[in-house]
């Protein structure tokens, strides 16, 4: 338990008892002689005795490591709780770690708790957009991936391991996944295939779910009008390519509702709320091959992105975590995490162990976003241009919404 | 024992005039009195009003300026912004040590994120030069920095942080009414696309009147029928009304979503009623019409409570009365007893506006985009936009709406009468 | 009101379309409530009524949400914060309350409707403007995401109830048995605790019961006081719904009605209680 519990216990555990002692020595002195007078003195100490365990409850906690581990939920939660979690509690008893799902906010949560002077998460999930920016705020610590992180199994450095995708010094890469869209296949005419048919409320008429966010969906508009993919990110520097993102958006927005968490789209789509949906590609693996719900997927200019680890400063389990995260993101571990959801491990050495799904037997590859036949449109994120701009598209965003 | 001669003045047993011994007397029990209060009053002033006063702090509190830019903000006092040239090397010399010393301690992002709420572009700006500042290691400083980013040859960019130089601001508080300072540091409306918070709080009031007014026109029947049944029957009913004003808040919230759903039960049942097509069914939720019915059966209770109260106490001889002297039961109900019910009434209608306009988790579970209040904006500012400045202000706006409301309301019925069932 | 003999048509049409209208929004004010109920009971992880339900067929039943809350970490950890953050809480506003009521009633207190405003001003507040003010000034001083911090900010938050609960229940009380009990030699403090505790103990009780029912209940500024490791039963609740996934908020729900119903009957028992003691309604 966490030591502030005990802390705030003990003061009022002692106030408590003093209370308490006055209320019983009261109740024998007021002798009142009415028939619910004995209702009233064991109500009484029943309340008194309650108080006085709990305090002493409170101040009996077992000294367990807690581990506050923040990620996106739902499926993917699970995905890493089979694969890393459960495996590291087994080997190391004293260690709980506790899952937090809120990483959709995870950014700005950790901002405000550096600003408000108590950090109280040890390890947080990232999109790599956002591991840049915590980085550069200086809310998140710079590591030395060699020397954290365990090499391949053939001895290659990590460094090596993971390339490219380590694009800053405080973020641990993890997977690669891509955001795309499902459709009910049963409340559609024809199946969309494109993205311009997001956008196209004739053909395909019925709500969508959308992220409520400005990434992702200004590229996705720009794309449906006709911009070409190269030149996206110029088109949105202006000022008209801004306007004419949002004019796009505009088209579709009354029949859009709008998700924060990763597992909303995929339960608006199987209770049949909404017949298309963005999310997160592994979600809609779930969805359709766990779940069986009437579903299928659509890759046309799926947004590739980064996903994972940074450590917040100022934790509180420091040493602990880089013991867990040196477990968590060796080869072996980001294998098996594509056995429970369709997302690439981050590591060059994982991928040829990349093999079936652990209870449904069926082959993970196909249902990779790298898969060739998902890949033919692919959008990756400008990370650099986003870190610079999102605060003022976040905020026109948010503005937008509201008109 | 008092002495009572009639020529002298009254005294005590001890010898002191009873004036100044009532007079102390009465002082001590003021002294006991306040003694009693002082352990909550202290302690409500500490956790409670000291944290709405740091709110009002807040909402001007400018000071991550001078600390993270103080040599630019000390060379800039003596550049005149309303003139048309740029600041001189000096100005851009200190700027760059300033950017350089926030780039190692990570602290310049913040000023890139303040400036941006005036003018876009200020965030890009600064991560920008945070990024490349080190690259520009000599004077001349002010055509290298241009060169970077032609934002800093903006005029437009200086005048802001001279005008943001200082500890304090007024700018969260003109935001919050969709106000801005103009270049010429003259106060004007936002840019229509950011004019957002008027909207807001106008939304805000018209949903509280509509669920203001469903629940009179709901609450006023039944609260009629509890008073004038008789006691035990009055009282079994009274269950119905509160056990919901003592379920949880988020629990009667989940019920209206399960009910709510295209998917849901409502949904439902009029599908195989076959009032409905399957493929039309009606949205009520994620939209206002969510919110102005979850909320309205959220607050019902709290019109119920006062108007039973108030009727309670109408003597029912009234209209008796009033019939036998010719009136029709409508014209006794509406000329007799209505008025009766009139505090009641105007009391029950205040409260639950009061309480309407300050909710947050209703809206934001049920509202969608368009059903949601100022609260949630409060809210967002608060937790992910971290725009401090401007949630301060806002809730000083909404907190200083409440007050008013709150002292009509004390005027109509009086803080003391408050009853809670 | 009973129908006279001698109402007319239209009126005793109006009488029993009277009755109609009332029974429809006592059923929108109940109906709600109870309809979750059998739906946490649901199979699938749907909130609707499937088709085995209605026929009330035992395989569209089951008891896995309820055993999906019980043996959930987070749920369990939310229980218990609960529990201690109410309790706590709670001994504070009542003991505190108390005494500003008592010190209130007296007859010579001084600025008395200054006083209560401010002491009453928790409940005026807005939620959220007093979550907001407490989430910058407790992070001023450390307590913001700790569980003394979240006590505290319930405790101010309850006690406007204790004191209007407890003022209430002295409004009625007759000051002429203090007098008594002085004219028969009893000491101040033994007046009090013999005298005034007993006849007021249910105002103070039924003050700490909606202290309790205040802080057990309250979500927003848990949400922006407390973080992650003081995450309280409707925090969880709130996160889940905005997770739109499994019916074990349905259950968590339903619990959280029978706790309701379980708190009414108390204070319906005690109101009772306090009025026979003052003689206004015989035994």
């Amino acid at each position: 338990m966490p030591s502030d519990i005990s802390f705030s216990a003990l003061q009022f555990g002692a106030v408590c008892r003093k209370a308490g002692g006055l209320i019983v020595k009261f109740k024998v002195d007021a002798g009142k002689p009415s028939e619910d007078g004995s209702m009233k003195s064991r109500f009484i100490s029943v309340i008194t005795a309650g108080l006085t365990a709990g305090g002493l409850l409170a101040a009996n906690a077992a000294q367990a490591v807690e581990l506050t581990v923040i990620s996106w939920g739902g499926a993917y939660t699970a995905s890493q709780q089979k694969a890393y979690h459960e495996p590291y509690m087994k080997k190391n008893p004293s260690v709980k770690i506790l899952n937090d799902d809120s990483a959709s906010e995870g950014l700005s949560k950790l901002r405000a708790q550096v600003e408000a002077g108590n950090v109280t998460w040890d390890l947080v999930d990232m999109v790599a957009a956002d591991a840049i920016t915590a980085c550069d705020e200086g809310i998140a610590i710079e590591i030395d991936h060699d020397k954290l992180l365990a090499p391949a199994p053939d001895g290659t450095p990590a460094t090596k391991d993971f390339g490219d995708m380590i694009v800053s010094p405080c973020f641990i890469p993890q997977i690669v996944y891509s955001t795309t869209f499902g459709y009910r296949t049963d409340k559609l005419k024809t199946p969309p295939t494109t993205i311009a048919d997001v956008f196209d409320l004739k053909k395909f008429p019925g709500k969508r779910s959308l992220e409520k966010k400005p990434i992702g969906n200004l590229e996705w508009a720009l794309l449906a009008d006709g911009v070409s993919v190269d030149k996206v990110y110029d088109v949105l520097s202006t000022e008209k390519g801004l306007e004419r993102a949002f004019k796009k958006l505009d088209t579709i927005k009354s029949e859009v509702v709008w998700w924060t968490k990763g597992a909303v789209p995929t339960q608006l789509l199987a209770d049949g709320e909404v017949v298309m949906a963005s999310a997160y590609n592994g979600r809609l693996f779930s969805l359709i091959e766990e779940e069986k719900q009437p579903v299928g997927m659509m890759w046309d200019w799926q947004v590739f992105d980064l996903d994972g680890w940074v450590i917040p400063k100022g934790g509180k389990n420091q040493a602990e975590v880089e013991k867990f995260l040196r477990f968590a993101t060796d080869t072996q571990r980001l294998a098996d995490q594509a056995k429970f959801i369709s997302y690439g491990p981050a590591r060059q050495s994982s991928a040829p162990m990349v093999g079936k799904h652990a209870t449904l037997g069926i082959d993970m590859g196909p249902h990779m976003p790298t898969a060739p036949a998902n890949a033919k449109h692919t959008l990756l994120f400008n990370y650099e241009w986003w870190a610079d701009h999102r605060a003022e598209l976040d905020e026109r965003f948010q503005a937008w919404l509201v008109q | 024992m008092v002495d009572t001669t009639a020529n002298q003045v009254l005294t005590t047993a001890d010898g002191t005039p009873l004036k100044i011994s009532l007079r102390r007397a009465l002082r001590r029990e003021k002294i006991r009195s306040l003694l009693l209060i002082a352990p909550l009053f202290l302690f409500i002033l500490i956790t409670f009003l000291f944290p709405i006063a740091d709110m009002l702090y807040r909402g001007i509190d400018n000071e991550i300026m001078p600390r993270i830019l103080p040599r630019t903000l000390e060379a800039i006092e003596s550049w005149d912004p309303s003139g048309e040239g740029l600041p001189d090397e000096a100005v851009f010399a200190a700027m760059a040590q300033d950017v350089k010393q926030g780039a190692k301690e990570k602290t310049i992002g913040k000023i890139g994120r303040r400036l941006n709420y005036e003018v876009p572009g200020m965030s890009s700006l600064f991560r920008k030069s945070q990024r490349t500042m080190k690259q520009i290691k000599e004077p001349p400083y002010k055509e290298a920095m241009i060169k970077m980013d032609k934002k800093w040859g903006n005029l437009t960019t200086w005048r802001l942080i001279k005008r943001e130089a200082g500890k304090y601001t007024w700018s969260y508080y003109l935001a919050g009414l969709d106000l801005r300072f103009n270049e010429k540091s003259q106060i004007v409306a936002q840019p229509k696309n950011r004019r957002i918070y008027v909207k807001l709080f106008g939304r805000t009031l018209w949903l509280s009147t509509v669920i203001t007014l469903f629940c009179l026109v709901l609450g006023y029947p039944i609260a009629f029928l509890l008073a004038t049944l008789p006691l035990r029957i009055s009282n079994l009913l009274m269950i119905l009304v509160l056990l919901p004003f003592w379920t949880s808040l988020l629990v009667r919230t989940t019920s209206w979503i399960a009910l709510l759903q295209q998917q849901g039960v409502i949904n439902d049942l009029l599908v195989w009623l076959n009032l409905l097509a399957d493929d039309s069914r009606l949205r009520m939720i994620h939209n206002q019409i969510g919110t102005m019915v979850a909320m309205t059966h959220i607050l019902l209770p709290f019109m119920v409570l006062p108007l039973y109260s108030v009727m309670k106490t109408i003597p029912p001889s009234y209209m008796r009365a009033a019939r036998s002297l010719g009136a029709n039961p409508f014209t006794a109900f509406v000329r007799v007893y209505m008025p009766n019910t009139v505090p009641g009434i105007g009391a029950g209608c205040i409260l639950i506006f009061i309480l309407s306009i300050g909710y947050y988790i209703t809206p934001a579970l049920v509202g969608g985009t368009d059903g949601t209040f100022i609260s949630n904006f409060i809210a967002y500012h608060i937790s992910t936009s971290l725009n401090w400045g401007l949630a301060a202000a806002l809730g000083v706006y909404l907190l200083a709406l409440i007050l008013a409301l709150y002292v009509l309301y004390d005027k109509l019925v009086g803080i003391d009468n408050m009853k809670l069932g | 009101m009973a129908l006279p003999l001698y109402a007319t048509l239209g009126e005793r049409i109006w009488h029993y379309a009277f009755y109609v209208i009332c029974g429809l929004i006592f059923f929108f004010l109940i109906f709600p409530i109870l309809v979750i109920i059998p739906l946490s009971f649901n199979t699938v992880p749907f909130f609707t009524f499937t088709e085995k339900m209605l026929s009330l067929d035992p395989e569209g039943y089951s008891l896995r949400w309820y055993k999906d809350f019980f043996t959930s970490l987070n749920w369990q950890g939310a229980v218990r914060n609960s529990f201690i953050i109410a309790i706590f809480s709670t001994v504070i506003a009542t003991f505190l309350g108390t005494l500003a009521a008592l010190g209130l009633s007296r007859a010579h207190a001084p600025y008395r409707t200054a006083i209560m405003g401010l002491l009453i001003s928790p409940m005026v507040v807005p939620l959220i403007i007093s979550a907001a003010g407490m989430f910058f000034f407790y992070s001023r001083v450390g307590l913001q995401g700790t569980l003394l911090g979240v006590i505290l900010a319930h405790a101010a938050l309850s006690a406007p109830f204790v004191v209007i609960t407890v003022t209430a229940t002295l409004v009625g009380f007759d000051q002429s048995l203090i007098r008594a009990a002085a004219g028969l030699g009893a000491s101040p403090t033994r007046t009090f605790l013999k005298v005034m505790m007993p006849l007021i103990l249910p105002g103070v009780i039924s003050g700490a019961l909606f202290a309790f029912v205040t802080s057990f209940d309250e979500v927003v500024v848990v949400l922006f006081v407390g973080s992650f490791k003081q995450r309280t039963i409707p925090w969880q609740m709130f996160s889940g719904i905005r997770e739109h996934i499994s019916p074990t908020i349905l259950a968590v729900a339903t619990l959280l009605v029978c706790l309701a119903i379980l708190l009414l009957t108390s204070v319906e028992l005690l109101r009772r209680r306090n009025e026979r003691m003052r003689g206004l309604r015989p035994s």
